[in-house]
């Protein structure tokens, strides 16, 4: 847990005294990743450096996992705290494996014990520890040396972590890549994170909560769909930005919106059976048909059960879609509108249909948050009750 | 290292003419005039190498650490001037230097010593300086920040990195100590100047040229050594020489 009691820095100018982070109080939870957000100068970096001490706070004081760090000494401090730098600063003059190995070496580690855990933490970044070892950071591409800066900060195993825009210097392609990487290890490694980052996608990818920062105040901190659905001002609103809505739909999970409740047929059911359940759950267009195993094996169209005769087995098309549990709602978002659909099967690992998701579940979710939430917005009020006034 | 980059046209021509030059002395006598000053180079160059071994590794042993200590940040106010008058002291002629540390000290040994370290010190001083303020500060941040204390930083991080650099700063000041130990026969503190010098006054090339090439060596021996020693000594990744 690391939580920051009205940390503050002044700094001294010629100009002037510069406030570059305003009595800045927030807690973050064990086993989270923080983003620090905000636009360029806002304060986030001087916010983080304070936490170990490369900036010297005016006022405030740090906390981690409930001890005051104040007294603490500040090279143990740093030592327990692992810490990559945006310009990923790896040492030209060490090899990949000494550089890796650094913070072990400084803590007393024996040699065994530290040459070991280089070659884990290189199978860990999925980089082939032989190959990679012996050589020299100029030797490797940005994107590696960018795996092996957060490889060096985890060596020691460092209970809390701090990131300025570790991935900042990569292109989008391999940045999406190592972040997912970096998701899949933090679910097993459940480190405390605080994370620079100056991109709201990537905030909304990485993040558990979501700090947003202004001319050094911390302006709204908030898990990131209830950052996404209220936004405490019209600031947070437009750093946000308009598609707003859609990032959200990033956020929640196929499990979390879909409905058990799907009207099926099977290959031997009649098509006027097929018709009587098509009516009977309110399908417009067509039902689901499955096999023994509750796999989808096709779609009886409502159309054809009206004017034909006979059974489903010999009346059916290709199902067009199906997503899974796990899929976000921007990917059944974009399939609906891709097929025109107003709902899609869902199925489990095994490919058996568990349910269903629909386009006014997926709209009533975003709107229901935006109604509870909402600030005395009268746009949202309206939109709040047009969409009842629908059902009515 | 000093490298010859000559066509293998002018590498034959050279060769013919190092040959035309062997036939000539052995036909002239010239070999058997160096030979008569052979104990003289021997003696002389003992005591020439000295001189620069002395001069030279007090030289270092001085300014690496000035040059680090005027490099830290607690010394920012005062470097800059420190730098500013060494920078003055480098533009005085070594020649010059000799004969104030003369007019302190007097003659012989020690003077010639004191002189040639002085000008020996310069260089390396500001090249440590320069190339440890020359490291990144993402690096002295990184160090910092992953727990090393100030010590850890400077031999890990910061010398590692400058040490390139220091490494020029010697190669230049000991190319100035090795050129300027002959003037220190003027000053009383022997050397291989002495046959120079005297083969001047006496209009005697053979002895000229026997303090001469031999002090050419020297310098090209000294430059040789020190160029392997920094292959050697600084680390692959910041060795431009190595990649
Ligand atoms: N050493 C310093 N001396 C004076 N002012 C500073 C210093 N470091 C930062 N500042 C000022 O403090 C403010 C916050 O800086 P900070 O580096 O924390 O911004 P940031 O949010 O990290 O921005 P960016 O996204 O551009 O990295 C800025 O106005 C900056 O100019
Ligand atoms: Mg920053």
């Amino acid at each position: 847990m690391i939580r920051l009691d009205n940390l503050t820095k002044v700094f001294d100018t010629p100009k002037g005294a510069v406030t570059a982070a305003d009595h800045i109080s927030m807690e973050v939870p064990s086993g989270e990743i923080c983003i620090l957000l905000g636009p360029s100068g806002c304060g986030k970096t001087t916010t983080l450096k304070m936490i170990n001490r490369i900036i010297r706070p005016t006022s405030g004081k740090v906390f981690i996992n409930g001890e005051d760090t104040t007294s603490l000494d500040t090279q143990d401090l740093r030592r327990s705290i692992g810490y990559v730098i945006q310009q990923i600063g790896l040492f030209p003059n060490m090899t990949i494996e000494e550089n890796i190995t650094v913070v072990p070496k400084l803590l007393g580690w024996d040699k065994a014990k530290y040459r070991e855990r280089a070659r884990e933490m290189m199978r860990m970044i999925a980089l082939e520890p032989d190959a990679f070892l012996k050589r020299y950071p100029s030797e490797l591409s940005g994107g590696q040396q960018q795996r092996i800066g957060v490889a060096r900060a985890l060596a020691a195993d460092p209970p809390v972590m701090l990131m300025d825009e570790p991935f900042g210097a990569i292109d989008p392609i391999n940045r999406a890549v190592i972040q997912d990487e970096f998701l899949k290890m933090q679910q097993d490694l459940k480190k405390t994170i605080m994370f620079v980052s100056h991109d709201i996608d990537e905030a909304i990818k990485m993040g558990d909560r979501i700090a947003i920062f202004r001319a050094g105040k911390l302006v709204q901190y908030s898990e990131p769909d209830e950052l996404l659905a209220a936004p405490k001002d019209d600031f947070v609103e437009s750093f946000l930005g308009e598609d707003r809505a859609l990032k959200r739909l990033n956020l929640v999970k196929v499990r979390d919106l879909a409905s058990e409740e799907i009207g099926l047929v099977r290959p031997d059911d009649t098509l006027d059976a097929a018709l009587t359940r098509i009516e009977e759950y309110g399908y417009q267009n067509s039902i689901v048909m499955v096999n023994d195993k509750r796999q989808p094996v096709g779609i009886v169209n409502a159309a054809v059960a009206r004017t034909t005769k006979g059974h489903c087995r010999d009346h059916f098309q290709s199902v067009p879609v199906v997503v899974s549990l796990d899929d976000d709602l921007r990917k059944v978002a974009s399939l609906m509108f891709a097929n025109d659909m107003t709902w899609v099967p869902c199925v489990d690992d095994d490919g058996r249909i568990v349910g269903q998701i629909t386009q006014r579940a997926i709209t009533h979710h975003l709107g229901s948050r935006y109604r509870t939430h909402s600030r005395d917005d009268t746009t949202l009020d309206a939109a709040a009750s047009l969409s009842s006034n629908d059902k009515e | 290292m000093p490298t010859l980059n000559l066509s293998g046209a002018m590498r034959l021509l050279m060769l013919a003419a190092v040959f035309v030059a062997g036939v000539w002395s052995q036909s002239s006598g010239v070999i058997d005039d160096f030979i008569f000053y052979l104990p003289d180079i021997q003696f002389l160059a003992v005591q020439h190498i000295w001189l620069t071994v002395i001069s030279g590794s007090l030289a270092i042993v001085v300014a690496i650490p000035l040059g680090t200590l005027l490099s830290r940040p607690s010394m920012a106010k005062v470097a800059e001037s420190v730098m500013q008058v060494l920078n003055v002291g480098t533009t005085i002629p070594t020649l010059a230097v000799l004969a104030l540390s003369m007019s302190f000290l007097g003659i012989g040994t020690v003077p010639a010593v004191f002189g040639l370290f002085v000008a020996t010190l310069l260089p390396i001083t500001r090249n440590t300086y320069t190339g440890l303020k020359g490291v990144s500060p993402a690096l002295k941040e990184a160090a910092a920040g992953i727990g090393m204390s100030p010590t850890q930083r400077l031999l890990r991080v910061e010398l590692p990195n400058a040490l390139y650099v220091i490494f020029a700063g010697i190669r230049t000041a000991l190319a100035i100590n090795v050129g300027t130990v002959p003037l220190a026969f003027l000053i009383g503190a022997g050397g291989l100047g002495e046959l120079i010098f005297t083969g001047i006054d006496l209009y005697d090339p053979v002895m000229m040229l026997s303090g001469a090439i031999p002090t050419a060596m020297l310098a090209i021996v000294v430059d040789m050594l020190i160029a392997i020693t920094a292959f050697l000594v600084v680390p692959r990744g910041v060795n431009p020489s190595r990649t």
